[in-house]
């Protein structure tokens, strides 16, 4: 079922935590609220959950008016980040909780919770509590608590944040095979751009209560419409106006953008190059992390696959010369770096 | 591995430690407690079944179920239990705005709750046989119905409802405040109301918490004097608790009478918070 919302803005006190939010999540897509924390991606899906009440516009879920309907009538399911199962409860009863609210027969109930624990992969542990479960399985469980009901829409508020990275990763790549099957619409919250483009349709990237971004992950990463989503998509090298590589015409541009994978670097020098210097060599495993010095000392992140690196062999303290194949200069200018470069391999 | 397995060859045939002596094993903690635990504890409640001992059986069984004694632990214990109910209730209730709401003196509502604990009882007693009396500011109300509160059962329920009032709020509270509030909208979001979502979902991991409380509160009561003294008329087979059947029989120097009734009442209250701490285990059986 579709999701509209219109012109949704939310104080908290005299904080603006959603600054008119237009968005269209169509029919069976699952689409991700990306942005740091205080972007108000939480909010926005809580408003959309009926969880908190927006101070004015509107919200249409399956092209019905919802923005006054309570919680418990806009039939979504919602998933938390710290799973919010209920602990005196069995993993069956935790399952069939909506159900028995809704006074579904008993053997339809019972049927139904047993199509959720195969889905979920927990056959055989419905009869134990949350709290003898690993964190995986407790949030697979509150999954299928939310999916048992049948929602309109399910809405997934950090889903992954509080398990372990490998857990993460499982389950992320799980919940898209799910989704690819049962075409749930489906929302969630993460401030992880590498989660949010592995499972996502569309990315919405949200930043001071504003929406900066929607597209799909390569969109977003290949066309950021500003600064913010540069940076915030993906490893980036920040480079103030004066430095020697504007020479090639972006001199009266904001600051200059270049992704640490856009970055060549030649042995001599081949008429734009600029010189630098090697200051440090991270192996990364199958990629290498190479850190640059310029001549006004600003510091300039390159990645190569081994191949390539192999081939140039540099070394701490090698002169060389850097020539960018792609940058990016923004009109607005970021007040501070979003993110740094990191020593992180490229998703 | 290989080492791994070669050293635990190697310890299986190093020969086998003598057991240290029994003082070189037990720990300087593990003997303060059970010292402590021996002289408070242990040994005033031996002396007390040893005096009651002193009694012969038959004796024994005489003044331990004479019609005086079985009033007494009557009205003791289910006054006492009906405080505690009563408590677990209210008490519940108040815990929960305390903790869930904001409104002004909230903070001066929260630490005047502990009054009961830091008032002498007897003075506990005497404010509360004055309001409670036929003329008393509350007692007055009742009067014309014909309802005696100050000098009745019902005045000995009123004064231990109130000096055992605190423990159900302060043993709640933090359960209270840990609770998340994300259980809740999880079941609203399942489409649950207010009401299910009360009985449902947040009284249910509250109930071992309460449970202490109750017990906490009822053996309280049932150990209460100073506030019943000056609240009951302390008239046989009406409003007299054991407690105080055990004081009168001291007055009249029948000590052996009063070491009978006193372990009886010690056993039932035993055998009271069994039951409550077996309700207790079942109630945390998921967590």
């Amino acid at each position: 079922m579709s999701i509209l919302i219109e012109n949704v803005e939310k104080h908290f006190g005299t904080y603006q935590a959603l600054d008119n939010i237009n968005l269209e999540v169509k029919d069976g897509s699952l689409i991700a609220l990306l942005g740091p924390s205080g972007s108000g991606k939480s909010t926005l899906l809580r408003v959309i959950a009926g969880l908190e009440s927006a101070d004015s516009g509107r919200i249409y879920i399956d092209g019905e008016h919802a923005t006054n309907l309570d919680v418990r009538r806009r039939n979504i399911g919602f998933v938390f980040q710290h799973y919010a199962l209920f602990k005196h409860l069995t993993i069956r009863q935790n399952i069939a909780f909506g159900l028995e609210i809704r006074k579904s027969p008993k053997n339809e109930t019972k049927a139904r919770v047993e199509e959720l624990l195969d889905l979920v992969q927990l056959q055989g542990l419905g009869d134990r509590y949350p709290s003898q479960l690993s964190g995986g399985q407790r949030q697979r469980v509150a999954l299928a608590r939310a999916l048992a009901v049948k929602p309109q829409v399910l809405l997934l508020d950090e889903p992954f944040g509080a398990l372990d990275a490998k857990v993460r990763k499982e389950l992320r790549s799980w919940l898209r095979r799910l989704h690819d099957e049962f075409h749930v619409t489906s929302v969630f919250v993460t401030h992880d751009q590498e989660e949010a483009m592995e499972v996502a349709d569309d990315i919405v990237i949200m930043n001071q209560g504003r929406i900066e971004q929607i597209g799909s992950p390569a969109a977003v990463y290949d066309n950021p419409s500003s600064s913010f989503v540069m940076s915030f998509i993906g490893p980036v090298n920040v480079l103030s106006r004066n430095t020697k590589l504007f020479k090639d015409g972006h001199a009266n541009g904001g600051d200059l953008f270049i992704r640490p994978h856009d970055i060549e670097v030649l042995t001599n020098e081949n008429g734009t190059a600029i010189p630098a210097t090697v200051d440090r060599v991270i192996h990364l495993g199958w990629e290498v992390q190479v850190e640059l010095l310029l001549e006004d000392r600003q510091l300039l992140t390159a990645h190569f696959g081994r191949e390539k690196f192999d081939a140039l062999n540099l070394q701490p303290g090698q002169s060389v010369f850097v020539k960018p194949k792609f940058t990016k200069v923004f009109g607005d200018s970021l007040a501070e770096p979003v993110a740094e470069p990191v020593a992180e391999p490229v998703a | 591995m290989a080492t791994n397995l070669e050293l635990s060859a190697r310890l299986a045939q190093a020969p086998q430690r003598k057991t240290p002596a029994l003082w070189q094993r037990v720990s300087l903690p593990w003997t303060i407690t059970v010292t402590y635990l021996l002289i408070m504890l242990v040994l005033p409640i031996t002396a007390l079944f040893g005096k009651a001992l002193t009694v012969s059986p038959a004796e024994f069984w005489r003044i331990a179920t004479s019609d005086i004694a079985l009033s007494a632990y009557d009205v003791t214990f289910f006054t006492s239990l009906a405080a505690g109910l009563i408590n677990g209730v209210m008490g519940t209730l108040v815990a929960w705005v305390l903790v869930r709401y904001k409104f002004p003196g909230r903070k001066i509502v929260d630490a005047a709750v502990d009054l009961p604990f830091a008032l002498p009882t007897a003075v506990a007693g005497l404010v509360l046989a004055t309001v409670y009396r036929e003329t008393g500011w509350i007692g007055q109300f009742f009067a014309p119905f014909g309802i005696k509160i100050a000098f009745t059962r019902l005045g000995v329920l009123i004064a231990m409802i109130f000096i055992s009032f605190p423990f159900i709020v302060r043993t709640l509270q933090p359960v209270l405040q840990e609770m998340e509030k994300e259980a809740e909208e999880a079941s609203w979001s399942l489409g649950a109301t207010q009401v299910q979502t009360f009985f449902k979902v947040i009284l249910p991991p509250l109930i071992p918490a309460i449970l202490t409380g109750v017990a906490l509160g009822f053996s309280r009561a049932v150990g209460e004097y100073g506030s019943v003294i000056l609240i009951s008329s302390s008239i046989p087979f009406k409003d007299l608790i054991a407690p105080v059947l055990v004081f009168q029989r001291l007055e009249a120097y029948d000590y052996g009478g009063a070491t009978v009734i006193g372990t009886v009442l010690l056993l039932i209250s035993l055998a009271m918070l069994f039951v409550i701490n077996a309700l207790q285990q079942w109630g945390r059986r998921y967590a």
